[in-house]
C-alpha cells in the first residue's frame, strides 16, 4: 500500500464513522486538573536521578576537546590510582560488535553510515565525542578521575560548513566516504517546470534553519543494572520499548531478561528519543563489574552530546501567477547533521518533504534534500523534527511572494488554501490528508485578531520610535505515525511502522488498570487516556491508573514522540477499553437474559436499553468475570482485554496563528508581544491539556526565532556550551498567549484525534521571522534569516538604509 | 578526598548533623544524604533554577550554595512547603491551572514563587514574570505559571508566603 | 559539575579570616555568597586550594547613612540593596543583576572583588565615586577608590590576603539617575549597559556622571560625554550630542551575540537614554 493509497481507506472510515452514534461521554472533552500531578508538586515524584540503589557506582565520561582528530594515547593511569575508581574503559576494552544503532534511513538512497562507537575508536569527529569511561564509588570523584585521564590528540582539519563541506578539497569528516556528502533523497510531484513556466512572478530565497537543542529541564540520566542474567535499566527517555530492543542486540541479552523503565521523566522535546552511548555504556559497564552504574548528565554535557535538531539551510524557489495561484514550489534542503547518525539522523531532514505541500493546493511540489556530515554532534528529531523545517520555509516565503505580488499575505494564503475536506485530501506528492478546514482556523483567528487594527496601532507607536509589526503563519502537519501498511518496507519503504499496544485490565473489584506502550514525559496521558478509557467503562477517571514506560508491564509499545500519543496510543486504549465494554455486555445480557446489542452503558452502568434502571456497574461485571462467574455458557473468566492499533494513515492537524513584535530599531531588540493560536487537533480529550501543549510549543518556536542557537565556531568548539548561552527565555520575555480551536474531526481514528504536542513550535517561528519583517519593511527591511538576535536586527536595518553597520 | 567537616542542616524544621566534604553542594547534600530529592537539577551555571530552596524564607538557588555555607540556617524544601494534608496554596494553583508539564522544574519555581509572594503578596503579572526570571520551563511556556501564581495570590492574598505548618523559613 | 576539591574554613573573626587567607597562600580564596565565585568552580575554571568562607565574621553586613554617607557591609546581599530605594541608582542596579535567587545570596563585596567589568555595580561605584575599605594582615586597613581598584579583566586592586570589608560612598540626594541595561534575556550579563547621575540646576545640567559596563577590561566612566554636559541645558538635543561620544575610549569584547561595533553603538543609545531619564526628561 503506498501512501497514497490511504486515501480510499479513509473514505470508506469516514462514512463508517458518520453511520454511527457518537460514543457516551462525560469525561472526554472536560478540561481535567492532572492525576499527575499530586507527586509533582510536592516533591514525590522519582526521576531516574532520585533511584538509588545499593552498591551503585557513578559513571564520568572522558570526552574531547577537539573536534577533529587522531587519538595518539590515553593514559589512564593516573585515573586509576584515585582512590574509589573501580575502572578506567577505552574502545579496547569494549567486547561489542557495534556501536550506536542508526535504524531509520530515508528509503532507496545509498546512505553513508559510518561505525559510531560507545568509545572513540582511534578518532574523534565532534567536541564531546567520548574517548573514555571512568566508574568509581563517589559521584564527585569520578569526576576528578576523569580529569586525570591523560588523552594525547592529533588534531585534524575541521570542517562546520555545510556547504563548504561539500566542496571539493573539504576536509572529510569519515575519509572512508570520499566523500562528507551523506545522501541525496528527493520527494516531488507535479510538473515543476511546467509550472515554473507558466508562473508570471518566480522568488527565490536562502532561508536558514539553525541549530537548536531540546533543553528539556532534566538532563538525561542512566541507572543500569546487570544482577544475575537480568539488566534491568533506568532512564531518561522517551523511548524504553527502542531501548530494550537495542540493548538486547548489542549486549547480547535476550530480550526477556532485558527491564526498561523510564521514570518520571522530565521533558524529551525528541532529545530523549535516542539509544545514547551512555545507556549502553552504563548497561555494559554494569555487567562488566557486576554492580548498578548510575551516570546523571551534566548542562554542559547534555548541550554537547544530547542531539541538536534543525541546522538546514533551504533554498527556496516558488512560482505564481499574478493573482497569487502558486504554480510550482521547489525547495533545495542542505542538511548538516553532524558526525555521526543517531537512531534516526538521516530520515528527519526528508521528514520535511512529506508537508511541503503546506495547507495549499500548488500542484508542483518537490524536494530535494542532501545530507551532509559536519564535525558537530548530530542531529535527530527535535520537537517537530522535520514540519517546522518545512512550514518555516513556506510560511515564510509566502509572506515574501504576497509582498513581491503587493498583496495581502492572508489573502495569498486564503487563494491558495485546499479547499475544506473531511475524508481525505490528496497533495501532489502522494500524501494523503485526512481533514482539514483551514480557512475556517483563520476565519476563527481573525475573531481574535484584527490586523487592521495591529497596523494602525504600529503607525501610532512609530511616532514613539517603536515598530510594530505582525505575522502570521497557517499550517498543517503530519503526525500519529505510523501507518505500517503506508510508510513500512511495503508502502514508502520504511523499516518498520508504528502501531501502539493498550491493555485495560479490570481489577474484581471494578478499578482499572491501563497500560499503555506510550511513554510520556510531561504531556498528561495518565489523565488524558484515563479519560477516555472512563468514558468505554462508565467509570470515574480517578479508577482508572495508567501505566506506561516500563518494559516489564505492559505489552511491547513504540513509545512517544512525534505528537503520536494520542492519536495512535489513545486510540489502542479506547480500542482495549471497547473490548472490555463488549465482553461486559455480554456478560450482563446473559444475566438480564437480554440480546448483547440491546444493551447500553448510561450513567456508569450496563443496562437493556429502555430500562435504565436495572443494570450493572462495571465493578458488579467484574465480580461476575472474577469470582461468581455468572457468564454465558463457554466464555473465558477475567476482564482484561488488549488492543495493537496500527493506523490506516496519518493525521495532519493544521491551524493559524499571529504573532505581534515589537522592535526598538535603535537597539534591534525585539519582544513578542502578542499571540493568538487557533489550533485544529480534532475534537479535544482534555482542552487544558491541549492548551499547555501549544503554549510550550509556541514559546520553544519563539525561543528558536529569538533566542535560541545552538553555535559552534570555525574550529568546531562548542560556543553555546551552557545555559548562560544557550538562551531559553524565560517568563520575563513572553507574553500570556490567547488560544482556541476548530475541531475538525479525524476520519482516521475513533476517537477522531490529532496531535498537538508539536503544533505549536511547528506555527511558530514563521510567524515571528514575518512579524519582524512586517515591523522593520517601513525601514526597508525585505528579508532577514533567525535567529533573530539584536545584532542581526539591527545589521538587517543598517543595511537597509545603505549603510554600513556602524 | 578533602578533609570532611562537620554541617548542621536544619531542613524543614527537622536538624540533620553530617560530616561531609566542603566541596559538597548543598542541593546534594539534600537529595543525596538526606533523601529530599524533590529539589532537582538542571544546570551547572545558575540558570535553570530547578534547585530552588528557601534558606531563612529567602529563595536561593541550592546548586550554587556549599552544604556548609547551610550551617545551621533554616531551610525549607518542596517536601516542607505544605502541611501533613493541605498543600499550599501556590501548589494548589499549579494543579488547578495546569502550571506543569514535565514537573521537574515545578519544585523550583513553587519555592521561587513562594518567595516572590512572601515579598510581594499581590504581585502584577508582569512582575511575576519578572520575579520568575530565574527559573526556567521547557514544557508550559510559562503561560500556567504566571496563571497559577497570580491565582494563588488572589486566593489567598498576603497569607501565601506564610508557612503552611508553622516551621521557620518560609516566610521573610 | 561540581568543584576541585578544597580545604575550607569559616573563622569567627576578621583577623582569624586574614590570618588564613595568609596562611592559605596564594590558591586561598575568600568566599562570600559564591555568586561569582562557586560557578567558576564547578565549571572547574577555579580551583581554589583553600576557602575561607566569611559568613561567621561580625560587623560585614548592612547599609548605614552617617553624615551623607552611605556604609554598606561588604556581605550585604544585592538584595538588601535593591530593597533601600533611598540609595538611588545602586539599589536601581542592584535590582537588575541576574535573578531574585542571585540577588538573595550575592554580595556587594564578593562582586567587587571578583572585578568582572560585565557586572553590574562596578561602573555604578565609578560613578558614586565610591572607595572600598580594605583589611590585611594586624588589621591594617586601607581605603582604595573605585577608580583604582578596577586593575584589569578580573583583577581588583585586593591583595590576596585582604579583606574588602565596606564601601563608603557619597549620598546623591537630589541627583537623578538611570541604569540602561542592555541584555538579550532579562536573567543574562550586561551585553551593555549605562548607568547615569545627573545633577541639575533649574534646567541646567551641574554635573553629569557616566558609567559603562562591559565595554572594555574594566569598568568605565564616560568622560567625554560627563564633560560635554557639563554646563550644557539639559534637553534632549544636547544629551543627544553629548551620548554620541560614549563609546570613545572603549575596547568592548566582541561575542557571539554582539560585536565590539555593535557594543559601541549600544552603548550611545543606551547612554542617551540613561540621561534622558536622569535629566527627567519624558
Amino acid at each position: 500500500m503506498s501512501i497514497g493509497d490511504a486515501g480510499s481507506e479513509i473514505t470508506r472510515r469516514a462514512a463508517e464513522a458518520s453511520n454511527g452514534a457518537p460514543a457516551p461521554s462525560n469525561h472526554v472533552g472536560r478540561a481535567m486538573r492532572r492525576k499527575e500531578d499530586p507527586r509533582l508538586i510536592t516533591g514525590k515524584a522519582s526521576y531516574v536521578d532520585d533511584i538509588n540503589l545499593t552498591g551503585q557506582l557513578w559513571a564520568a565520561w572522558v570526552r574531547s576537546p577537539e573536534a577533529h582528530a587522531k587519538i595518539v594515547s590515553i593514559d589512564t593511569s593516573a585515573a586509576k590510582a584515585i582512590q574509589g575508581v573501580r575502572a578506567v574503559y577505552t574502545h579496547e576494552d569494549l567486547d561489542m560488535e557495534a556501536g550506536l544503532p542508526m535504524a531509520w534511513a530515508p528509503p532507496g538512497v545509498d546512505v553513508n553510515t559510518p561505525d559510531h562507537w560507545v568509545l572513540a575508536k582511534d578518532a574523534v569527529k565532534h567536541v564531546g565525542d567520548p574517548v573514555a569511561l571512568v566508574v568509581g564509588d563517589d559521584r564527585y570523584g569520578v569526576v576528578d578521575a576523569a580529569e586525570a585521564v591523560m588523552v594525547e590528540y592529533d588534531p585534524l582539519p575541521v570542517v562546520t560548513d555545510p556547504e563548504k563541506a561539500l566542496e571539493d578539497g573539504s576536509p572529510l569528516v569519515h575519509e572512508q566516504f570520499g566523500t562528507n556528502k551523506v545522501c541525496d533523497w528527493s520527494l516531488g510531484g507535479g510538473d515543476l517546470e511546467a509550472g515554473f513556466a507558466e508562473a508570471d512572478v518566480i522568488i527565490e530565497r536562502r532561508v536558514v534553519n539553525h541549530r537548536i537543542a531540546g533543553g528539556a529541564i532534566e538532563p538525561r540520566g542512566v541507572l543500569a543494572e546487570y544482577r544475575g542474567d537480568r539488566l534491568t535499566v533506568w532512564s531518561s527517555t522517551q523511548v524504553p520499548h527502542f531501548l530494550r530492543l537495542f540493548l538486547s542486540i548489542l549486549l547480547g541479552v535476550t530480550e526477556e531478561r532485558v527491564r526498561v523503565i523510564a521514570p518520571e521523566v522530565g521533558g524529551g522535546f525528541g532529545s530523549k528519543l535516542n539509544i545514547y552511548a551512555e545507556e549502553i555504556g552504563c548497561a555494559w559497564a554494569s555487567r562488566k563489574l557486576g554492580r548498578p552504574v548510575k551516570w546523571i548528565e551534566t548542562r554542559s554535557e547534555g548541550l554537547m552530546v544530547t542531539h541538536h535538531g534543525r541546522d538546514q539551510i533551504d533554498y527556496v524557489k516558488v512560482g505564481a501567477k499574478r493573482d497569487g495561484t502558486l504554480t510550482a514550489w521547489h525547495s533545495k534542503i542542505i542538511a548538516d547533521i553532524g558526525a555521526y547518525q543517531l537512531l534516526l539522523t538521516p530520515l528527519i531532514p526528508p521528514l520535511s518533504g512529506f508537508v511541503m505541500c503546506g495547507v495549499y493546493k500548488t500542484p508542483a511540489v518537490v524536494t530535494d534534500v542532501t545530507s551532509v556530515h559536519t564535525n558537530k554532534f548530530p542531529t535527530d528529531a527535535i520537537r517537530g523534527a522535520g514540519r517546522p523545517e518545512a512550514t518555516h520555509m513556506i510560511e515564510v516565503v509566502m509572506d515574501q511572494l504576497a509582498h513581491e505580488l503587493g498583496m495581502d499575505p492572508l489573502e495569498l494564503r486564503r487563494k491558495n488554501f485546499i479547499p475544506p475536506f473531511s475524508a481525505g485530501h490528496e497533495t501532489p506528492i502522494g500524501v494523503v490528508y485526512d481533514s482539514g478546514n483551514y480557512e475556517a482556523a483563520l476565519a476563527k483567528l481573525l475573531e481574535h485578531i484584527d490586523p487592521a487594527q495591529v497596523r494602525q496601532e504600529a503607525e501610532q507607536l512609530r511616532e514613539q520610535g517603536i515598530y510594530r509589526g505582525i505575522g502570521f503563519s497557517t499550517y498543517t502537519e503530519i503526525c500519529g505515525n505510523a501507518p505500517s501498511r503506508a510508510v513500512g518496507p511495503g508502502g514508502f519503504g520504511l523499516q518498520g511502522g508504528g502501531w501502539e499496544s493498550a491493555t485495560v485490565r479490570v481489577h474484581a473489584t471494578g478499578s482499572v488498570t491501563l497500560y499503555t506502550g506510550t511513554s510520556p514525559h510531561g504531556q498528561g496521558h495518565e489523565t488524558g487516556f484515563a479519560q477516555i478509557v472512563a468514558d468505554r467503562l462508565g467509570i470515574d477517571p480517578s479508577q482508572v491508573e495508567v501505566i506506561h514506560g516500563d518494559t516489564h508491564t505492559g505489552p511491547f509499545g513504540l513509545d512517544t514522540y512525534g505528537s503520536r500519543s494520542l492519536a495512535v496510543g489513545g486510540e489502542a486504549a479506547a480500542l482495549a477499553a471497547g473490548k472490555v465494554a463488549a465482553k461486559a455486555k455480554a456478560i450482563v445480557a446473559h444475566q438480564l437474559e437480554a440480546a448483547a446489542e440491546d444493551i447500553e452503558l448510561r450513567d456508569g452502568k450496563f443496562s437493556v436499553r429502555g430500562s435504565p434502571d436495572k443494570g450493572l456497574t462495571l465493578a458488579e461485571v467484574a465480580g461476575a468475570a472474577y469470582v461468581t462467574m455468572d457468564m454465558p455458557e463457554g466464555m473465558e473468566p477475567g476482564l482484561d482485554e488488549q488492543s495493537f492499533y496500527d493506523p490506516e494513515n496519518f493525521v495532519f492537524p493544521f491551524g493559524a496563528h499571529a504573532c505581534v513584535v515589537d522592535v526598538d530599531p535603535e537597539t534591534g531588540k525585539v519582544k513578542v508581544v502578542r499571540w493568538v493560536a487557533v489550533d485544529d487537533c480534532g475534537p479535544a480529550i482534555n482542552p487544558m491539556l491541549i492548551d499547555g501543549q501549544v503554549h510550550g510549543g509556541i514559546v520553544h518556536g519563539i525561543g528558536q526565532a529569538l533566542y535560541e542557537r545552538v553555535h559552534y565556531d570555525d574550529a568546531g568548539q562548542l560556543v553555546t556550551g551552557t545555559f548562560v548561552d544557550y538562551a531559553l527565555a524565560t517568563a520575563a520575555e513572553l507574553p500570556s498567549f490567547e488560544t482556541d480551536r476548530t475541531e475538525t474531526p479525524s476520519p482516521v481514528n475513533s476517537l477522531a484525534v490529532k496531535g498537538v504536542g508539536e503544533a505549536g513550535t511547528i506555527a511558530a517561528t514563521p510567524a515571528v521571522t514575518n512579524a519582524v519583517i512586517d515591523a522593520l519593511r517601513p525601514l526597508g527591511v525585505e528579508f532577514i534569516n533567525m535567529p533573530l538576535t539584536p545584532m542581526r536586527v539591527w545589521e538587517a536595518i543598517q543595511e537597509a538604509k545603505g549603510g554600513v553597520p556602524a | 578526598m578533602s578533609k570532611t567537616v562537620p554541617v548542621t542542616l536544619n531542613v524543614n524544621g527537622v536538624e540533620h548533623h553530617l560530616e561531609v566534604e566542603p566541596r559538597l553542594l548543598l542541593v546534594h547534600a539534600l537529595r543525596d544524604n538526606l533523601g529530599l530529592t524533590g529539589t532537582h537539577v538542571g544546570c551547572d551555571t545558575s540558570n535553570c533554577g530547578a534547585c530552588t530552596i528557601h534558606m531563612d524564607g529567602r529563595a536561593v538557588k541550592s546548586c550554587t550554595v556549599l552544604a556548609v555555607q547551610a550551617d545551621g540556617v533554616a531551610l525549607t524544601t518542596i517536601e516542607g512547603l505544605a502541611s501533613e494534608n493541605e498543600l499550599h496554596p501556590l501548589q494548589e494553583a499549579f494543579w488547578n491551572d495546569h502550571g506543569l508539564q514535565c514537573g521537574y522544574c515545578t519544585p523550583g519555581m513553587i519555592m521561587a514563587a513562594a518567595g516572590l509572594l512572601a515579598e510581594n503578596p499581590n504581585p502584577t503579572e508582569d512582575e511575576v514574570r519578572h520575579g520568575l526570571e530565574g527559573n526556567l520551563c521547557r514544557c508550559t511556556g510559562y503561560h500556567n505559571i504566571v496563571k497559577a501564581v497570580l491565582d494563588a495570590a488572589k486566593a489567598k492574598g498576603a497569607a501565601v508566603g506564610a508557612p503552611a505548618s508553622g516551621q521557620p523559613g518560609v516566610t521573610a | 559539575m561540581i568543584p576541585a576539591e578544597f580545604d575550607y574554613t569559616a573563622p569567627e573573626t576578621l583577623d582569624d579570616a586574614i590570618k588564613a587567607l595568609a596562611d592559605g597562600g596564594e590558591d586561598a580564596k575568600l568566599l562570600a555568597g559564591g555568586h561569582s565565585l562557586l560557578p567558576l568552580m564547578k565549571l572547574r575554571l577555579a580551583a581554589p586550594s583553600l576557602l575561607v568562607d566569611l559568613r561567621k565574621v561580625p560587623g560585614l553586613h548592612g547599609i548605614q547613612r552617617e553624615d551623607g554617607n552611605w556604609r554598606i557591609g561588604a556581605l550585604t546581599p544585592h538584595a538588601e540593596l535593591e530593597h533601600t530605594p533611598d540609595l538611588g541608582v545602586v539599589s536601581l542596579t542592584a535590582g537588575t543583576i541576574a535573578d531574585p535567587q542571585v540577588r538573595n545570596r550575592g554580595t556587594i563585596g564578593g562582586s567587587l572583588a571578583h572585578g568582572d567589568p560585565a557586572s553590574d555595580l562596578p561602573a555604578v561605584m565609578l560613578i558614586c565615586e565610591a572607595s572600598v575599605t580594605l583589611q590585611g594582615a594586624g588589621g591594617q586597613q586601607r581605603s582604595v577608590s573605585a577608580n583604582d581598584l578596577f586593575q584589569d579583566y578580573l583583577e581588583t586592586a585586593v591583595e590576596p590576603t585582604e579583606v574588602l570589608t565596606e564601601i563608603r560612598m557619597p549620598a546623591y540626594d537630589g541627583w537623578g539617575f538611570a541604569y540602561q541595561k542592555f541584555n538579550r534575556r532579562s536573567e543574562d550579563w550586561a551585553m551593555v549597559a549605562v548607568s547615569a547621575l545627573v545633577k541639575k540646576n533649574g534646567d541646567t545640567i551641574e554635573d553629569a556622571r557616566i558609567g559603562l559596563t562591559n565595554m572594555a577590561s574594566v569598568p568605565l566612566r564616560a568622560h567625554a560625554v560627563e564633560e560635554a554636559l557639563r554646563g550644557q541645558p539639559g534637553t534632549a538635543d544636547s544629551i543627544a550630542r553629548a551620548a554620541e561620544q560614549a563609546a570613545e575610549g572603549t575596547d568592548p569584547p566582541a561575542d557571539l551575540n554582539a560585536s565590539s561595533d555593535y557594543k559601541r553603538h549600544l552603548a550611545r543609545v543606551m547612554c542617551r537614554r540613561a540621561l534622558e531619564e536622569a535629566a527627567g526628561l519624558p
